[in-house]
């Protein structure tokens, strides 16, 4: 492997293993704050227990989302030197605010509602948990601004003598179209994961209960959250349908080839006939000739134009396009402008299906948690596992879909991805980082997953009235 | 001032916060085991628990300076952060992967009772507080020091690109600057601890603060020669004499038992040091070693559109983020003693 795919390969391990955290960390956070403010408001025991118990589970989650992060913010330079130097006037105003409005506004107000316990005036407390979820938010819309300029970039110029992009006007850049649609299914998809976890912990305790005969305060909780958990996933999962129609519409328009390639449609259709959408494909992603055994007939012309019979363009078409716009420029030539189909093709339905998974299961629980209900059935447990993890993992496939069905561009249609890449870092450093992040993530994620379950099995504390500490008194909360 | 020299200066503040603010909780980490004393198990660790405490709710906050700077360096000079970055590549790696354990050590230890758990966070601990400063340390002197360097050029652009090895950021005077970081670093940090801590830990931290104040002004005094002869201007002479006098006063307030000047004046030297770095470095943004080219300023900067995007963007929310920064050490004034510690989280000392 060449230094270029070395650098790729990193850039995809450790970003989309910060992506494992980054949904959780957003989801979780409000459900938190919102367990917190419901006990202030309520006076109801259990509700501050959850925000405690959910509270313990965020900051395990969080220190990996923190760690992972870190590194992301040097990558850019690290490996993709090129890159930054020619969008850096664009790209990099994003990230330096994303540093100064967010991760301080998370980290500040983070250690105040850990260590504010008996600290704080408890309204003031459990707004601080809401200012860290802002600050989350914020911070994917700094990051999804930056990414969607890679997408479509607007609001600059190039700069003739100096050959770099320049910024001609940010709100522009802030308010790139793609940008508008993917914010939302972005949060969506976070509150999806927050609502997923939630309610699969609240029904595995739940169960948990029932077997061994806890306390019925505790089952009047978890079953609470279970069912909490349950109305998210199928709010947001409706949030995360339609904002994804919406993005399918932008992309259409804006990246053609990258529903060309995760439609698999090769040849533009004839003048007149309509798109039909592939469930299903056994063979061909490779080839000209694509055999595709599940077809619904128009529904990818309503997708990508909102129209059933609106015209979508085929690859073949696309690419003999870009040959003739973009062959010539040595930032711009590639071999293939072609994305690697069976990549986009599959990251693509994977996405959407863990989706409609997460909220059939959500449907599921508040159907079976009915009046006093518990499904106790055995097969049960496997959904409690299956349905945290499928959500994650959507993410991860609408990452690698948007990403991959992006090539050869990093900048689209402004900087192919091999020219972006570092000249002066050798073969031998990015071996010797891709394995060191691997391997440290890897025994990261071990750490992680252990505790996350021993705190999970611990299950949630006994009621403590919060008091304020006086000077003398021991802390409520220390290391 | 033009705005290259606006964000030239603001640079500077943010590695000046970054410095005196994680300076202090670098010197509790290294200060974990000489201040835990010679007592029980039990005893050590809730000695361990009081210091970590104080740096509790203030450590991630104090890093976010670290990569605001990086993000800022990003924006405002995106050869410069390119140039750096992709440079001190395994050098740059070993910093993320010390910072990466030493923050798990700090998110995780209190997690788990068990002795084995608590010794390897601890470990990840005290190790990343005495390697990260240091490596931070060599990795500003090499930019002053210089570094070598090619020049290319993009456009019109003239820029540089790094094209040593490994090896050749571990000069010397590099290797001098990232020890007298560190040992600095302890200082600040003793003098943090005596300030935010009752009892043992406080009067055993001022004893250290003494020795580690003469170790680092012997050090300071060395690096700042060494500099000084090759990058040395009459400013710069000055900034440095003036940190070096911060750091004797700093010492003669700690021995009379003055915590809040002591540490004071180890903020200021740190605060200092940098900005005589920095005023060694104009207008270059880093310094090429021998005949190699400098990567000036105005080569690096962005367009000035973004430059001043990026200075209303700072003089709005600056302001808004220390206000809430001072407010949560406000929050968190109080002196700490191992009275204070609840045990929920102690160390279980019978064998598991
Ligand atoms: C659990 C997560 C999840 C779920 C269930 C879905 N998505 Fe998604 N999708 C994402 C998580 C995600 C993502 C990871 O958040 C992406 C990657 C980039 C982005 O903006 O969001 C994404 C990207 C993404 C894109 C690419 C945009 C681009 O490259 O410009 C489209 C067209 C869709 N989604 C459409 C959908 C549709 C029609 C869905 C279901 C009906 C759907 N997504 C469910
Ligand atoms: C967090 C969600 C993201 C995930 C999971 C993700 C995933 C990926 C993957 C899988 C690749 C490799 C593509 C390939 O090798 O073909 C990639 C490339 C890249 N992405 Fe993303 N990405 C994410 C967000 C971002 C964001 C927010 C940015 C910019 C701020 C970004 C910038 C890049 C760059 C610079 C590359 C390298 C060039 C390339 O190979 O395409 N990504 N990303
Ligand atoms: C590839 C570019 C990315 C960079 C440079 C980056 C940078 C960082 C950094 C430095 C942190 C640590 C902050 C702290 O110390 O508190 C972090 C955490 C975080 N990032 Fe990323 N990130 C990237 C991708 C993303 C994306 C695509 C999103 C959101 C859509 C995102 C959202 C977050 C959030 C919410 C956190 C805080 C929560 C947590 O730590 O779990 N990041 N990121």
């Amino acid at each position: 492997m060449d230094v270029l795919d070395l650098a790729r390969w990193q850039f995809a391990i450790t970003t989309v293993y910060h992506f494992f955290f980054v949904p959780i960390t957003i989801g979780l956070s409000a459900i938190v704050a919102w367990y917190h403010s419901r006990w202030i408001r309520t006076r109801n025991e259990e509700h501050l227990r959850m925000a405690k118990f959910l509270g313990k589970l965020f900051t395990i989650n969080f220190a990996l989302g923190l760690v992972t992060g870190i590194v992301q913010e040097f990558q850019f330079g690290m490996n993709w030197s090129t890159y930054s130097r020619f969008v850096g006037d664009i790209f990099g105003a994003p990230l330096a605010l994303e540093a100064l409005l967010a991760f301080f506004l998370e980290s500040t107000f983070l250690g105040l509602w850990i260590f504010g316990w008996g600290r704080i005036p408890e309204r003031l407390h459990a707004a601080t948990m809401w200012i860290v979820h802002i600050g989350t938010v914020l911070s994917a819309y700094f990051i999804l601004a930056a990414n969607s300029f890679m997408q479509h970039p607007v609001g600059y110029r190039i700069n003739e003598t100096t050959g770099r992009a320049e910024m001609a006007d940010f709100w522009a850049v802030l308010t790139n179209p793609v940008q508008l649609v993917a914010f939302p299914h972005v949060i969506t998809a976070c509150y999806l994961v927050g609502g997923a976890l939630v309610m699969a912990v609240g029904l595995h305790k739940l169960r948990q209960n029932q077997t061994k005969g806890g306390p019925s305060a505790d089952r009047r909780m978890y079953r609470h959250a279970a069912r909490l958990g349950a109305v998210v996933v199928l709010v947001a999962g409706m949030g995360v349908a339609i904002s994804g129609d919406l993005q399918g519409k932008v992309m259409t328009e804006v990246q053609p080839m990258k529903m060309a390639a995760a439609e698999a449609l090769y040849d533009t259709p004839p003048a007149g006939e309509c798109a039909p959408f592939s469930v299903l494909t056994v063979a061909g992603l490779g080839g000209e000739d694509p055999k595709h055994v599940i077809e619904i007939p128009c529904l990818l012309s309503f997708l990508g134009t909102g129209s059933f019979d609106g015209q979508v363009r085929g690859i073949a078409d696309l690419e003999a396009e870009y040959r003739a716009s973009f062959g010539d420029d040595e930032l711009t030539q590639a071999n293939t402008y072609v994305p690697p189909i069976a990549m986009t093709y599959w990251n693509f339905r994977l996405m959407m299906a863990t989706g409609f998974f997460a909220m059939a299961v959500g449907a599921w629980v508040l159907w079976a948690t009915r009046k006093d209900r518990i499904p106790m059935q055995r097969w049960v447990f496997g959904i409690i596992v299956l349905t945290p993890i499928a959500t994650v993992l959507g993410h991860s496939f609408g990452w690698i879909f948007t990403e991959v069905g992006r090539q050869p561009w990093v900048v689209f249609g402004e900087m192919a991805t091999h020219t972006a890449v570092s000249p002066s870092v050798g073969t031998a450093d990015v071996w010797t980082s891709m394995l060191v992040f691997t391997a440290l993530y890897g025994g990261l994620a071990v750490v992680e997953v252990r505790l996350l379950l021993d705190y999970i099995r611990r299950g949630a504390e006994p009621f403590e009235a919060p008091r304020l500490v006086e000077d003398d008194q021991p802390l409520e909360f220390s290391y | 001032m033009d705005l290259i020299t606006v964000w030239f200066v603001l640079l500077a503040v943010l590695w000046t916060g970054y410095l005196v603010l994680e300076g202090f909780d670098f010197g509790v980490g290294m200060l974990l085991p000489v201040l835990e004393g010679k007592g029980t198990e039990r005893e050590r660790d809730t000695k361990r628990r009081t210091m970590l405490t104080t740096i509790g709710p203030h450590w991630d906050g104090n890093e976010v300076w670290l990569l605001t700077a990086g993000g800022a360096t990003f924006a405002a000079f995106p050869h410069w952060y390119a140039t750096m970055f992709s440079g001190m590549y395994l050098a740059l790696l070993l910093l993320l992967v010390t910072l990466i354990l030493r923050n798990m050590g700090l998110e995780y230890r209190h997690k788990r009772t068990d002795r084995e758990w608590v010794r390897r966070w601890d470990l990840a601990i005290v190790g990343g507080s005495f390697i990260a400063p240091f490596l931070v340390g060599v990795a500003l002197t090499n930019l002053v020091a210089g570094l070598p360097m090619t020049e290319h050029t993009m456009g019109t652009t003239k820029y540089t690109e790094f094209d040593g090895s490994l090896l050749s950021l571990l000069t010397p005077v590099a290797l001098l600057g990232g020890l007298t970081v560190t040992v600095l670093c302890v200082a600040h940090g003793a003098h943090f601890l005596a300030l935010k801590t009752t009892g043992e830990i406080r009067e055993q931290a001022r004893g250290i603060a003494t020795r580690a104040g003469l170790g680092s002004a012997v050090l300071a005094v060395v690096l700042f020669a060494a500099l000084g002869a090759q990058r040395g201007t009459t400013a710069a002479w000055v900034v440095m004499a003036v940190a070096a006098v911060a750091l004797l006063a700093a010492i003669a307030a700690n021995a009379k038992g003055a915590e809040g000047w002591a540490f004071a004046g180890t903020s200021a030297t740190l605060g200092l040091t940098v900005v005589s770095y920095f005023v060694m470095l104009s207008p270059n943004a880093i310094n090429g070693r021998g005949d190699s080219a400098d990567l000036t300023l105005a080569a690096a900067a962005s367009s000035p559109m973004t430059l001043t995007i990026m200075t209303w963007a700072a003089v709005v929310f600056t302001p808004i983020m220390l206000g809430y920064t001072v407010w949560s050490y406000w929050i968190f004034r109080r002196r700490l003693s191992v009275d204070h510690l609840p045990q929920q989280h102690a160390v279980a000392t019978e064998a598991h």
